[in-house]
C-alpha cells in the first residue's frame, strides 16, 4: 500500500485519449483556419493545451478533500466573481463574460463550473442517507440556481446551462428518489412550453436563435443560416470525408465559427462518418473511463466530484454535437478539448486535475 | 477529517454502471444522427455544399450596334455601371443611409420609401439604388468599401440611341426577356435577360445579340468574392449595317417633328429604306434602363400611340393617291380607251346618289391626263363604275394592296383591298356597286400603309417591279416581284404625275424641283364622309389624312417617298407633299454633293398651293 499520492498513479489511458482528442481538435484548428486570416491559431490553442496541463499537475497536488473543506469560500468567491463580471466586465459580442486577469482575458463562468461541481459534492456528500428529501433537493436547486442566474444574466445561456447537469447527475448519485426524478422530469416536460410561452422575455437573438431552430430555410443568410450550413457540411462529408483540409464549407467558411463551436461540423466536412465515429468513440471512452474512477474512487466526495466532472463534460459532447447536426438549437455550447477556446481549455484540464486528484488518493489514507 | 466527512458510504456502483449505459446509449442515438446526414442524405447536402462555395457570375455581352448604309453609329451599347443597396442587414442599413445621402445625393426619404416598397422581397434581393451610376459614384461606393458594405456595383451593358427619338418606331427598343419566350427557349435566355422587344432590335435580335461570358467564383459564407475558377469571355453582338440614309432621315425628321403621321423613303431599284419617319414617337433611351411603370403605361394610353409605327402600321385610306391605280387598271386592263373622256360639272349621280368632285365648279371635259394632274374626281367615278370592283382590287392587289410588303420588321399590317369576294367572306353580303364609286378615288373600305403606298406607285413607274422593302443593308433574300405593265400604261400614267408637279395648274406645281424629273400624286382622304362632315362642321368635320407620294426621276425611280400627315385641315400637297419634296431635294443635293447640313435644313415655305383639294363623295 502506498502512503503518498503520486504521479505516476494519474490515470494515464484516460490522458492518451485525451491527447488524442486535443491533437485531433489542432489539427482540425489548423485545417479550418490556415488559410484565412486567423491562421495560427492552432499555436495558442496548444499553448492552452500547455497551461491547462501545467494546471492539471498543480490541482492534483492539493487534496481534493482539502478544497471540499473551503467549498463555501470558494463558492463566495466564484458568486462574487460572476457579480464583478456583471460591473465591470468586457463586453464582446453584445454579452458581458470575461474579465482581465494579467492581461488576459477569463470566463469566469468557467471557473463557477469548477465551483459548483466541489460545492455540490461537498454538499451531496453530507446529506449522509441515501434518501434525498425535497428539502435536499430545494437546497441543491437553490445553490445550482443562484450562478445559473447570474451566467444568465451576462448573457451566456450554455455555460448556464451546463451547471444544472452536475446537480442532476449528484442528485442520481446522491439517491434521489425514482418518483421525485419523475415528478422532476415532468417538470422539465410542462416548463418547456411554459418557457416557449415566455419567449419574449428572452433576449432578441436567444429569440432569434430558438425562432431559427425551428425554421432554419426561411432564413437563409441569417441564424439559421449557420445550422443549415453546418448541416450542409456535415452531410457532405460522406462517410469517407473530403480529406484534409478540403471541405469547402470548412474552408470557404460557410460553417459558422468552424474552428471553435462548429469544429465537429468541420470535421465531418472532411473525415467523414468514419471520423466522427472515431471522435465520438473517444468521447465515450473518455466518459466510461471517468466512471470508472468514480467507481473506484476511496470515497463518496470523491466520486461527486469524478461524476461532476463528467457530467459537465458528458453534456458538452452531447449538447453540442446535437447542434451541430441540427437537433437543438445554438447554444454556444463548444465541444470540450477540440473547440479552439482558452477559458474552456483550461477548464477541460483543471476539471481533469480533480479528477487525478481523487484517482491518485484511492488508496491513500 | 472534516465532520463533514466522517461516514464513508458505499459508492452506487449500479447507478454509475447505469450512467455508463445511458451514456453509450446516447453516442449511438448521436452516431445515428449523424449517419443519417453523412449516408443517407449525403447526395443531398454535397449537392447543396456545391452550390454554396461556387457562384457562376454572368458577364453580360454587349448587344450589336446598328450602323446606317454608311457606317455611321445609330444604335450602340456601352458598358455602365448600377449601384446596389444591399438588404440582408437591417441594422447596418440603417447605419448607411445618412452617409448615402451625403455620397451619391439620395434622399433618405427616398430610400426608405425604396426600402418599403422592397419589403416583401426576399432579402438577399438588393435594391438598385441608382441605375446609372455617374463617375464620381463609383468612386465613392469603391472609396467606401469597408465603412459601407451595404453598396456594391454591378456593371451592366446599356443600349444607347445617341439620336434619342429619331428613328425610334424603326429601331424599336429592349426590354427584360417575357416569361412566355423564356419558356420557349429555355436554353438560350435567362431571366433579366434584355432581349429586343419591338423594330429592328427585336427583327434582328438573334443576329446582334452576343453570347454571354461566365464568371466562376468562390464566394464565402457572406457573399465576398474569395477568388474566381474560370472567365469565359463575353463575345460581342455583331453590328449590322442598316439601308437608312442619317442625313436623310435627319431632314425627315425635322421636317415632320410637330405633325402627326408617317414618311417612309425607298430606293426604287432595290426595296432599300432610305428613311422612315412616325409621328409622334418616343425615346428608346426611356426603355434601357428599366422604363417606370406609370411612363410605360402612358406610353401604351396614349390616344396617338406614339408606339405605332405609322409607315407599316397605320392602315388609312389613300385617297386621290389611290387615282394612279385606277388608271393604270383603266389603261391595262383596256376595259376604256386610252382616250377617254368625261365631263365634270362638280359632280355625278351614280346609282342614286350624288358623288361630288373636290372642285365644286367642276373641271369640265377631261381626260386620263389632265384627271390625274388636276385629280378630278368625278373622272375617276366614271372609270371606277365601269372596270367594277374586281377589276380594281385586281390590279390594286398586284401592285401590293391588301397584303404585307414583307420589310424586315415585325408587326407590318397588310392594309386591305376590297373585293367582292372579301365582302361576302367578311359580311356576308353583296358588294354594294356604290362602294365602288368610293374606292375609285381611295375613300370607302380600301385602306393601305405609306410604305404599301410607296412601293405600289414605284412599281407603276418601274413597268410592274415590285420591290422587297428592306431595312438589312446586307439582305441576300429579297424577292422583287413583277406585275407586268405595259410601256404605253407606264408612259401616260408617268406623264400624269410628272405634271401634277411640273404642269401650271397641278395639285403639287408648288413642289417642283430644278433639274430633277420630281414626280408625284397628292391625296386628300377625309376623316369623315361629306354628310357626317357637314354635320359636325367646323374643323373637326374638316379633318383629313394628307398623302403625298413623290419619286424622281419619272420613269423608273432612284427614290420614292411617301408621306402622310393625320388630322390636318389642309390637303395632302400643302402638309405631307413639302416634307417629300424635301426629302427627294436632300437625295438629289447628297448625290451632287450640295448636301445642306441636317441642323440647318428647314422646312423651306411654300408658295401658295393654287387649289386646295378634297375629294368629297357622298353615300
Amino acid at each position: 500500500m502506498k502512503d503518498r499520492p503520486h504521479v505516476r498513479d494519474f490515470d494515464w489511458p484516460l490522458l492518451g485519449i485525451v491527447g488524442v482528442i486535443s491533437l485531433i481538435g489542432v489539427l482540425e484548428i489548423y485545417s479550418s483556419t490556415h488559410a484565412s486570416a486567423m491562421a495560427g491559431m492552432q499555436w495558442r490553442q496548444l499553448m492552452w493545451i500547455g497551461i491547462g496541463v501545467a494546471g492539471m499537475f498543480l490541482i492534483s497536488r492539493i487534496d481534493y478533500h482539502t478544497l471540499l473543506d473551503q467549498a463555501p469560500v470558494l463558492y463566495l468567491i466564484g458568486i462574487a466573481g460572476l457579480l464583478v463580471v456583471l460591473v465591470v466586465g468586457y463586453s464582446r459580442l453584445g454579452a458581458k463574460r470575461w474579465i482581465s486577469l494579467g492581461g488576459q482575458t477569463l470566463q469566469v463562468s468557467e471557473l463557477m463550473k469548477l465551483i459548483i461541481i466541489i460545492v455540490l459534492a461537498r454538499y451531496f456528500n453530507e446529506v449522509l442517507t441515501d434518501r434525498l428529501t425535497l428539502a435536499d433537493l430545494a437546497k441543491v436547486a437553490a445553490l445550482t440556481l443562484v450562478p445559473v442566474a447570474l451566467i444568465l444574466k451576462q448573457p451566456d445561456l450554455g455555460t448556464a446551462m451546463v451547471l444544472v447537469p452536475v446537480a442532476l447527475v449528484g442528485a442520481f448519485f446522491a439517491g434521489i428518489e425514482w418518483k421525485h426524478l419523475a415528478v422532476g422530469v415532468l417538470l422539465i416536460a410542462l416548463l418547456v412550453p411554459l418557457a416557449w410561452n415566455m419567449r419574449h422575455h428572452l433576449k432578441p437573438y436567444q429569440q432569434q436563435r430558438i425562432e431559427t431552430f425551428l425554421h432554419p430555410e426561411q432564413d437563409q443568410r441569417g441564424a439559421g443560416y449557420q445550422i443549415l450550413q453546418s448541416e450542409i457540411a456535415v452531410g457532405s462529408g460522406g462517410f469517407w470525408g473530403k480529406g484534409f483540409g478540403k471541405g469547402s464549407q470548412n474552408q470557404l467558411g460557410f460553417v459558422p465559427v468552424r474552428y471553435s463551436d462548429f469544429i465537429l461540423a468541420a470535421l465531418a466536412e472532411e473525415q467523414g462518418f468514419i471520423g466522427v465515429c472515431v471522435v465520438l468513440l473517444l468521447y465515450l471512452g473518455l466518459i466510461l473511463r471517468l466512471v470508472d474512477n468514480a467507481q473506484k474512487a476511496k470515497d463518496r466526495a470523491g466520486m461527486y466530484v469524478v461524476m461532476g466532472v463528467t457530467a459537465i463534460l458528458g453534456f458538452h459532447v452531447l449538447v453540442n454535437a446535437s447542434m451541430v447536426i441540427g437537433y437543438v438549437p445554438v447554444t454556444g455550447i463548444p465541444l470540450p478539448l477540440m473547440s479552439y477556446g482558452g477559458s474552456a481549455t483550461l477548464f477541460v484540464f483543471l476539471a481533469l486535475g480533480l479528477v487525478m486528484n481523487v484517482r491518485i488518493r484511492r488508496f491513500v489514507n | 477529517m472534516a465532520p463533514w466527512n466522517v461516514i464513508d458510504q458505499k459508492i452506487p456502483q449500479a447507478r454509475l454502471a447505469l450512467f455508463s449505459y445511458v451514456s453509450a446509449a446516447l453516442v449511438i442515438l448521436l452516431l445515428v444522427g449523424f449517419w443519417k446526414l453523412q449516408v443517407v442524405q449525403s447526395e443531398h447536402y454535397a449537392d447543396l455544399a456545391d452550390k454554396n462555395g461556387i457562384r457562376p457570375i454572368a458577364i453580360i455581352a454587349p448587344r450589336g450596334a446598328m450602323l446606317d448604309r454608311e457606317g455611321r453609329v445609330l444604335v450602340d451599347s456601352y458598358p455602365s455601371f448600377s449601384i446596389l443597396l444591399m438588404r440582408d442587414n437591417p441594422k447596418l442599413l440603417e447605419k448607411s443611409l445618412l452617409p448615402i445621402e451625403e455620397g451619391l445625393g439620395i434622399s433618405r426619404e427616398d430610400l426608405q420609401q425604396q426600402l418599403e416598397a422592397a419589403k416583401l422581397e426576399p432579402k438577399f434581393l438588393p435594391l438598385v439604388v441608382k441605375p446609372e451610376a455617374r463617375e464620381a459614384d463609383i468612386e465613392f461606393v469603391e472609396s467606401h468599401r469597408a465603412d459601407l458594405p451595404v453598396l456594391e456595383l454591378e456593371m451592366v451593358q446599356r443600349r444607347r440611341y445617341p439620336f434619342g427619338e429619331m428613328l425610334a418606331n424603326t429601331i424599336g427598343y429592349v426590354g427584360e426577356v417575357s416569361p412566355q419566350e423564356l419558356e420557349k427557349n429555355p436554353d438560350r435566355y435567362k431571366p433579366g435577360d434584355l432581349v429586343g422587344k419591338a423594330g429592328l432590335e427585336r427583327e434582328y435580335n438573334d443576329q446582334i445579340v452576343g453570347t454571354d461570358g461566365m464568371k466562376r467564383v468562390v464566394v464565402n459564407s457572406v457573399g465576398k468574392v474569395i477568388r474566381t475558377l474560370e472567365n469565359i469571355d463575353a463575345i460581342p453582338g455583331k453590328p449590322i449595317q442598316l439601308t437608312i440614309d442619317e442625313d436623310l432621315q435627319r431632314i425627315a425628321d425635322v421636317d415632320m417633328a410637330d405633325k402627326q403621321g408617317a414618311l417612309v423613303a425607298m430606293d426604287g431599284h432595290t426595296g432599300e429604306i432610305l428613311d422612315m419617319v412616325s409621328r409622334p414617337t418616343f425615346d428608346p433611351n426611356d426603355f434601357a434602363v428599366r422604363i417606370p411603370a406609370q411612363e410605360w403605361a402612358a406610353l401604351n394610353s396614349d390616344p396617338h400611340t406614339p408606339l405605332l409605327n405609322r409607315a407599316i402600321q397605320a392602315q388609312l385610306a389613300p385617297g386621290s393617291t389611290f387615282k394612279v391605280i385606277i388608271a393604270t387598271a383603266m389603261l391595262e386592263s383596256k376595259a376604256l380607251p386610252a382616250d377617254f373622256t368625261a365631263y365634270c360639272p362638280g359632280e355625278a349621280v351614280f346609282y342614286g346618289r350624288v358623288f361630288h368632285c373636290w372642285q365644286a365648279k367642276g373641271h369640265g371635259s377631261v381626260d386620263l391626263h389632265s384627271a390625274i394632274v388636276h385629280s378630278c374626281d368625278v373622272f375617276f367615278y366614271n372609270v371606277g363604275q365601269r372596270l367594277g370592283i374586281d377589276k380594281i382590287s385586281y390590279y390594286g392587289s398586284g401592285l401590293g394592296f391588301g397584303r404585307r410588303t414583307g420589310i424586315d420588321l415585325p408587326s407590318e399590317e397588310p392594309g386591305l383591298m376590297p373585293s367582292e369576294e372579301w365582302v361576302q367572306r367578311v359580311y356576308h353580303h353583296k358588294w354594294y356597286a356604290g362602294e365602288t364609286i368610293s374606292v375609285a378615288i381611295g375613300q370607302g373600305a380600301i385602306t393601305v400603309t405609306p410604305l404599301q403606298l410607296a412601293r405600289a406607285i414605284n412599281a407603276v413607274a418601274s413597268a410592274g417591279l415590285l420591290v422587297q422593302p428592306h431595312l438589312l443593308k446586307n439582305l441576300t433574300d429579297t424577292k422583287a416581284e413583277r406585275f407586268p405593265l405595259s410601256d404605253d400604261t407606264v408612259e401616260r400614267v408617268t406623264q400624269g404625275m410628272f405634271d401634277v408637279i411640273n404642269e401650271g395648274g397641278g395639285t403639287g406645281y408648288a413642289l417642283r424641283l430644278q433639274n430633277v424629273e420630281f414626280s408625284g400624286k397628292t391625296g386628300t382622304a377625309q376623316l369623315m364622309s361629306y354628310q357626317a362632315g357637314t354635320k359636325v362642321g367646323g374643323r373637326a368635320g374638316k379633318l383629313t389624312n394628307g398623302w403625298f407620294v413623290g419619286y424622281a426621276p419619272r420613269r423608273n425611280p432612284d427614290i420614292v417617298v411617301a408621306a402622310v400627315v393625320q388630322g390636318s385641315t389642309e390637303h395632302g400637297g400643302t402638309t405631307a407633299g413639302p416634307v417629300v419634296r424635301d426629302v427627294v431635294k436632300a437625295y438629289y443635293d447628297k448625290k451632287n454633293g450640295r448636301l445642306v447640313q441636317p441642323s440647318t435644313a428647314q422646312n423651306i415655305p411654300l408658295a401658295p398651293v393654287i387649289d386646295p383639294e378634297a375629294e368629297a363623295e357622298t353615300r
